[in-house]
């Protein structure tokens, strides 16, 4: 007990003092999580709208292969950029392996499914409501994608937030391509095990806790959206 | 083939979601400055805290960054075969001129060295400290069948431990699960296991030192000559692999086994005590 007590407050000391090498980190921690978010939106807000609302042979596989890549264990989507970025695989000329670049990568294939299925879940909800309005709008497919994912930005901030959380905790994939270097690619969790490895539980704690604070940011601003798209969708 | 027909989306869709993903990061990421060097390299040596004493001071003169992976020796090889590194710092002779030989590395030089150490809880239920030699050591573990923590990740300490089994005559695999443990983590982590459960293990004497959470666990056993560890370091094969950064790799190398780096090897000290033991050019 006196041990975590002591952990903990240097841990505390160390958030305080905005300890340098604690900032780097947690810095780099949000920019590859946050661009790797941007790019599983980019991908993920259309290819879900789009299966909600078109209908082609093999539509029904699509499905269940996105439903099960948002399982898709951290480890193995880190083993499959590793495999694909490494010099002896076929994008090794791009020379991205043991970089954030390769982190976003690893963390984008991570993520994409996740924002890819709850916007397909939300998107087929709403447009059997609009179906009928947008029919009699004669809406081209292109703008029933724009009317429906526009109508649906609240929700879809949700998806959003659900894979951002799910970039941040993971550690496998990053620890795989990024290498855990110093002052490069480490971020919160690679540098957590680390620190854990040495023995070092004060600066461990110290990120856990940032770590903890931020995940519990992501999560209330999720319930508060659902709370709010909810009242508003009563009024609507 | 019906488990075929229904694996084929997965495969279609999975690498060009790989393939298109890293086009874009390519494209978005700004390509940067090349100033760097991967090392690939064992984690006794990150572990200890050798690289943030040393890399800084060869950084500074040499105006490039120098970016260490720390993995087992094992996956340090590997890594290094397959292109993804510059040079190696690893500790498994054998394997280190297997990879010479094949190859994959241009030389291979003494570095510096160490000792590994058995260490383990300060009761010592299997009597270490009264071990006369290195065999009776471990013939005392398999014997009492105190807990025993195995790396069991192909890493130079891994390796150097199997040896030691076998030229002990002893084979503890069989018993893999009851008082033989392999954790298949690094050596820091190694040790807070062996910490927490209580149970012995084998450390390389410079991350033991590092350690920070000993709590009663001490080295039980040290000294016998087959406990040597030494150091090798080996830039990857411009031949093999062109595009790694051959000039990068020999200028560091060269200050390690110069007169500079071989200097501040040997000043590296962590509780007063020295790690590792420069030896380059003996």
């Amino acid at each position: 007990m006196n041990e975590i007590g002591q952990a903990l407050s240097i841990a505390v000391d160390l958030i305080r003092s905005a300890d340098a090498d604690l900032f780097e980190i947690v810095t780099l921690s949000l920019r590859v999580s946050l661009t790797a978010l941007l790019f599983a939106c980019l991908i993920g807000y259309p290819a879900g709208a789009l299966l909600a609302i078109t209908r082609f042979p093999g539509r029904g596989l699509l499905l269940i292969f996105m439903n099960t890549l948002m399982g898709l264990p951290p480890v193995v989507a880190g083993l499959l950029v590793y495999l694909v970025l490494s010099r002896a695989g076929p994008l090794g000329v791009l020379e991205l392996l043991y970089t954030p670049g390769a982190m976003i990568i690893a963390q984008a294939l991570l993520i994409t499914p996740i924002v890819a299925a709850l916007t397909h879940q939300v998107i087929e909800d709403l447009y059997q409501e609009y179906r009928d309005l947008l029919a009699a709008m004669r809406a081209n497919a292109w703008q029933r994608l724009i009317t429906l994912l526009w109508d649906a930005r609240f929700s879809l901030l949700t998806a959003a937030l659900a894979g951002f959380g799910r970039a941040l905790a993971e550690v496998g994939a990053v620890m795989i391509v990024g290498g855990n270097i110093n002052h490069y690619t480490r971020v919160m969790t690679s540098a957590i095990t680390l620190s854990t490895a040495k023995g070092e539980f004060e600066f461990a704690l110290a990120l856990g806790i940032v770590l903890f604070v931020l995940a519990l940011m992501v999560n209330a601003a999720l319930l508060g959206l659902r709370a709010q798209f909810t009242r508003w969708s009563h009024h609507g | 083939m019906r488990a075929r027909k229904y694996l084929t989306p997965f495969l279609i869709f999975l690498w060009p979601a790989i393939l298109s993903l890293t086009a874009i990061v390519a494209l978005v990421v700004p390509a940067q400055a090349a100033g760097f060097l991967i090392l690939q390299s064992t984690t006794s040596t990150q572990n200890s805290g050798l690289y943030d004493e040393l890399l800084p001071i060869f950084e500074a003169q040499a105006g490039f960054r120098v970016r260490v992976v720390a993995v087992g020796t094992g996956q340090a090889l590997r890594n290094a075969a397959n292109c993804d590194g510059d040079l190696l710092i690893v500790h498994a002779k054998a394997a280190e001129l297997d990879f010479v030989a094949k190859g994959y590395g241009e030389e291979r030089h003494d570095l510096m060295y160490n000792d590994f150490v058995l260490v383990g809880p300060d009761d010592d239920p299997a009597g270490l400290r009264q071990a006369t030699s290195l065999n009776d050591a471990l013939l005392r573990l398999a014997q009492t069948k105190a807990p025993f923590l195995s790396r069991a990740d192909d890493s130079g300490t891994h390796k150097k431990e199997l040896a030691l089994w076998q030229a002990a005559g002893l084979d503890p695999r069989p018993d893999s699960g009851t008082w033989y443990l392999e954790t298949g983590s690094g050596m820091g982590a190694t040790l807070g296991a062996a910490v927490e459960i209580r149970a012995y293990t084998l450390s390389d004497r410079a991350t033991w030192i590092a350690f920070a959470k000993k709590r009663d666990h001490d080295i039980l056993f040290e000294g016998d000559p087959q406990l040597y560890n030494q150091y090798g370091v080996i830039p990857v094969s411009a031949k093999h692999c062109p595009s790694a950064k051959h000039d990068r790799a020999q200028e560091l190398m060269n200050w390690l086994l110069g007169s500079e780096g071989q200097a501040a090897i040997a000043d590296y000290r962590r509780q007063g005590q020295q790690l590792f033991f420069p030896n380059a050019h003996q």
